[in-house]
């Protein structure tokens, strides 16, 4: 009970600072819409061997991605905010208090990843009058796969900046590592276009298998098997960095 | 209230193995004072704080705070105590009234008393002004003193303050001294400071341990550290007649050494309140006339000196 009041207090908190730095949110919005608007038009003709003959098809297949994405990237830039509040000492100032060590981290992880689906949903909202039919069980479906995968990218991002500390070495650091993610999960075109070779690479990418399960969603399959197997490794992954991130933070703060 | 016995810590420093910041301290501070720990930078003040606080862990040592064992139950001390560090922790975007009342639901304020004890310590600490202001428009004075007030907001028995007046401007120094002394007069609360400027701990502290490379080098109120070693030193302006002062004076017990220069006679007493009337009684009537008197107090900078060797600016 008291992990849940804890981590709503800081998540209220971490919001509050969202609301308060409207510029984050604008420069959010603006990559996204950008490449909703000026790139997802070449997919019609692109995603045809894919059997996409409508711009609804070729929405359907891109605006899943693109929300991947950007649940994905955007979170693994957690990091930062955290050490600029470690440099503050606001962490520190909440270190001294009785609050739970797991609700300092999972709060701003959650506020993180919140403004980012609210992101998403804006996105969801500006690509239906482009074309995107989505009904409205799976992608609330969708939505809950989509903070899964943004909790596993903000408590990995944790991780790494609790470990390298220097900002100047995590931006390099995430750029390394978000790159392949994300070109080996299919998020811009589905890997059905790739040669095999390429499949089998990304196979071991849990992202891939998210994004499946995203694209499955957005086509109103609920039962498709990237459904189970998004959520369940998305899942796995999530506590498994969780863990990872709460025991560097205990282990550098304590 | 404050009580650590063979506090160790060493850090880890390069390839070159470790830097043992604190070596065995022991201290004992009774309850409602304000306590200075005094000494240069890098020596071991504010590792000392961040253990007390819970922050980190000591290598060896035993601690209690207010009866609670620091490192067997840090959920209660952190309960207990206040801790207001050196840069402070506020966000910029956010007002004072929204961390103070964010810090008492932290320390498990419901929303109704926390709200009561913001407002209680937004008047205590004169905040009203620019209290729903966001706080990155604060002045230096204005910041430390919400940071004070955060600090104190779940009402400790025992306020860390780490340098709290570093980079103050005199003015909101004075009146942050002032506040300090208000939490021990009116809320009875014990206070620890850590210091580096031998004024503060001189004006401000009732008791002061002195630490030098993690080790405490010197105890006491700042009177008695002063005292024992030097003493006061009375200069009594006695042209032409400094002989027959001397003759005078010489084997009065109040005099503990005499020496003549060329400012006049130099008396060296245990305590200038207690021996000045009885110099005055003992030239009297002895027809010796002295054109001034003059009281040379030692400073903590004394006592750092001859109890270190150093100058604690040269630290």
């Amino acid at each position: 009970m008291k992990l849940v009041r804890d981590t709503w207090l800081i998540f209220c908190r971490q919001m509050l600072l969202v609301v308060r730095t409207p510029i984050r949110l604008v420069i959010g919005f603006a990559q996204p819409i950008a490449y909703l608007i000026l790139f997802a038009p070449l997919l019609k003709s692109a995603l045809a061997p894919l059997g996409a003959t409508t711009y609804a098809d070729a929405y359907r297949i891109y605006v899943p991605g693109l929300l991947v994405i950007l649940l994905m990237l955007g979170s693994f830039f957690a990091g930062f905010s955290l050490l600029a509040e470690l440099r503050e000492g606001v962490i520190e100032r909440a270190r001294v208090t009785p609050v739970s060590r797991f609700a300092l981290l999972f709060g701003r992880a959650l506020s993180e990843v919140v403004t980012l689906l609210g992101q998403a949903v804006v996105i969801t909202l500006v690509a239906i009058p482009l074309g995107l039919r989505v009904s409205i069980g799976p992608l609330l479906l969708a939505y809950v796969l989509l903070v899964l995968i943004g909790l596993v990218g903000a408590t990995v991002s944790y991780a790494v900046a609790l470990s390298v500390k220097n900002p100047a070495a995590l931006g390099p650091l995430i750029n390394v590592v978000q790159q392949p993610l994300s070109l080996l999960s299919g998020v811009l075109l589905p890997l059905a276009l790739a040669p095999a070779w390429l499949v089998t690479v990304a196979k071991v990418n849990p992202f891939y298998w998210a994004t499946n399960g995203t694209r499955d969603l957005f086509d109103g399959n609920i039962g498709g098997s990237g459904v189970w197997q998004g959520f369940s490794l998305m899942a796995v992954l999530f506590a498994l960095t969780t863990w990872w991130a709460i025991t560097r933070f205990n282990h550098q703060l304590r | 209230m404050i009580e650590t016995r063979g506090l160790k810590k060493s850090f880890p420093a390069g390839k070159s193995g470790t830097v043992e910041a604190v070596r065995g301290v022991d201290l004992n501070v009774a309850e409602g004072v304000i306590f200075g720990f005094l000494g240069p930078n890098g020596a071991g003040k504010t590792t000392t704080l961040r253990i007390l606080t819970t922050l980190i862990d000591p290598d060896a040592g035993e601690a209690t705070i207010a009866g609670v064992d620091v490192f067997r139950d840090p959920g209660g001390v952190r309960k207990v105590c206040g801790y207001v560090a050196q840069g402070g922790g506020t966000s910029g975007q956010v007002s004072a009234r929204e961390e103070l009342v964010l810090q008492a639901r932290l320390y498990g304020s419901g929303k109704a008393e926390a709200r009561e004890r913001t407002d209680a310590v937004i008047e205590a600490f004169e905040l009203t002004e620019f209290a729903d202001r966001q706080c990155r428009t604060y002045s230096g004075g204005q910041r430390r003193r919400v940071d004070i007030a955060l600090g104190v907001i779940h009402r400790p028995k025992v306020l860390f303050l780490d340098e709290p007046t570093v980079g103050l401007d005199p003015q909101s120094r004075a009146r942050l001294w002032d506040e300090v002394r208000r939490l021990r007069d009116e809320e009875r609360m014990t206070v620890f400071l850590t210091t580096h400027y031998l004024d503060e701990a001189d004006a401000l502290c009732d008791r002061v341990s002195i630490i030098d490379h993690g080790e405490i080098v010197a105890e006491g109120t700042p009177l008695e550290l002063k005292r024992d070693i030097a003493g006061d030193v009375v200069t009594l302006g006695v042209n032409g007649s400094a002989a027959a002062a001397a003759d005078l004076l010489g084997g009065s017990s109040f005099v503990r050494r005499l020496e003549t220069s060329k400012k006049g006679l130099l008396l060296y007493v245990d305590d200038a309140s207690v021996a000045i009337p009885q110099i005055l009684r003992v030239l009297d009537g002895s027809g010796i006339v002295f054109d001034g008197m003059e009281l040379n107090r030692p400073t903590l900078d004394d006592v750092f000196l001859t109890k270190t060797g150093r100058l604690i600016r040269e630290s």
